[in-house]
């Protein structure tokens, strides 16, 4: 049903052919949150994996960092319809963080300082669609980004890269984290454009 | 109840006919819609607005709700004109009454005030952050609240406010509602602080004290937002109580 909007010709750039349905290019890095942003000091910092009642495996700032990290390029696509394109950032993929953990879960949620959550389905984070970053453009990541260290979901719109991310609890059933329970899509594929509760 | 609308159903894309057309600052213009069977909102939500060309190249952006919830199917968004954006020029400089917007909405479950809190509200607005916290305003008086509301609302200069005239007219009759407004550039003369932007001593002096445990609804450009919100955590709000809502120096809002 679209309308002509009178006297609207609008700005088209090539760059928007590669971009998501109904996302438009910038190249400064927006900040969306939902409350105050946590400062996390490094030696209070851990992450965790749990199964929803127990600890499975618990990493210090210290022993995460001695984790193979990579550096990876990727695009970002926010739900607020900002897309940046050619990120870098160093992290640890979450194969690694999983390699050692034994699970029949199928879904995760990621759970942050300041108890943001998100859900997503396990085969999301792993065979390298998924890391734990701690470092942007070279620069330690800061606050507002998620620094000390966020998940980092670029196949996924940007709310389900949990900021200031503690840790994983693996679910064998779905659970619906903070925006997801508050309108958002439950899965948020940029490429369907899955944006709010109830998109195809 | 106007949430409901978020929950499994899809949030479909809506005709709304501009109905009124009010300039609130040289930037800044009102839009009124009439949008039959809208669904109704809560103060703090926005909508989707999409513009198409001739040629079917069509551009989304996210507004604030400005107006309370009604059952008239009004909606009022106010569109703060950016240098080099896409859509809010043509938002706020060539849409005339008659036309026709495309939305989709209302969006967001958390950013809002509901008529039903009693308790104190500390709202925070840089610049045109404070589409948001109007609405809330609006619908406080619309629903006879008596919550105890303070905004603190931090602009370039005195030429930059939104809705002055309706703030003083409301803040004028009703005791608890309080409005401080900050200038960070111009101040009007005689104003008895000097221009800057909102400090603790401010904070201090305008905000609800943090042992009245208010919720905080704070929203404007990113870089106030983080200073807004250190301020209000430094001050002893309790971090839970505290939302905000951002908008990037791109985005044309959030």
């Amino acid at each position: 049903m679209d309308i002509v909007s009178r006297g609207f010709s609008g700005r088209r750039s090539p760059e928007n052919a590669k971009l998501p349905p109904g996302q438009y290019l910038t190249t400064d890095f927006p900040v969306l949150s939902a409350g105050p942003t946590p400062h996390v000091p490094l030696d209070r910092w851990e992450f965790t994996i749990d199964d929803g009642t127990r600890v499975l495996q618990r990493w210090d700032w210290k022993s995460f960092r001695d984790l193979p990290s990579e550096i990876i390029t990727v695009d970002l696509h926010c739900v607020t319809r900002w897309s940046k394109l050619g990120t870098s950032w160093e992290g640890v993929s979450l194969d690694t963080i999983l390699m050692d953990i034994q699970t029949d879960a199928s879904y995760a949620l990621a759970r942050s300082y300041g108890d943001y959550t998100t859900n997503l389905p396990l085969n999301d984070l792993r065979n390298k669609q998924a890391w734990i970053a701690f470092r942007f453009d070279g620069k330690d990541l800061a606050p507002e980004h998620g620094g000390p260290a966020r998940l980092l979901v670029p196949h996924l719109y940007l709310w389900k890269s949990a900021k200031w991310v503690r840790g994983i609890s693996l679910m064998p059933q779905d659970k619906p984290g903070f925006w997801e329970g508050l309108g958002y899509h439950n899965y948020g594929d940029p490429w369907r454009e899955q944006r709010y509760s109830g998109d195809e | 109840m106007a949430g409901a609308a978020l929950f499994g159903r899809r949030v479909m894309w809506r005709i709304g006919t501009v109905v009124a057309l009010r300039d609130e600052t040289p930037t800044a213009r009102t839009i009124t819609l009439d949008v039959p069977a809208w669904p109704g909102h809560i103060a703090g939500q926005h909508v989707d607005v999409r513009v198409t060309a001739p040629d079917g190249y069509s551009a989304v952006r996210s507004y604030s709700i400005a107006s309370s919830p009604n059952s008239h199917g009004r909606v009022e968004i106010t569109v703060e004109r950016l240098p080099n954006g896409e859509v809010s020029p043509y938002l706020t400089q060539e849409v005339a009454a008659g036309d026709r917007l495309e939305l989709r909405g209302p969006i967001g479950g958390w950013f809002v005030w509901r008529a039903e809190q009693t308790e104190p509200v500390q709202l925070v607005a840089g610049g045109s952050g404070v589409v948001p916290l109007m609405a809330m305003i609006r619908s406080r008086a619309a629903a006879r609240s008596t919550a105890p509301f303070r905004l603190l609302y931090s602009v370039r200069e005195p030429q930059a406010i939104f809705y002055r005239d309706e703030f003083q007219t409301l803040s004028d009759k009703d005791p608890s509602l309080t409005i401080t407004y900050a200038y960070t550039r111009v101040t009007p003369t005689d104003w008895p602080r000097p221009p800057g932007r909102i400090n603790a001593s401010l904070i201090a002096s305008a905000a609800w004290p943090s042992n009245l445990a208010p919720t905080c609804y704070v929203c404007g450009p990113t870089p106030f937002v983080e200073s807004a919100t250190d301020l209000l955590s430094a001050s002893g709000n309790d971090r839970d109580k505290i939302r905000t809502e951002r908008f990037g120096s791109t985005g044309e809002r959030k």
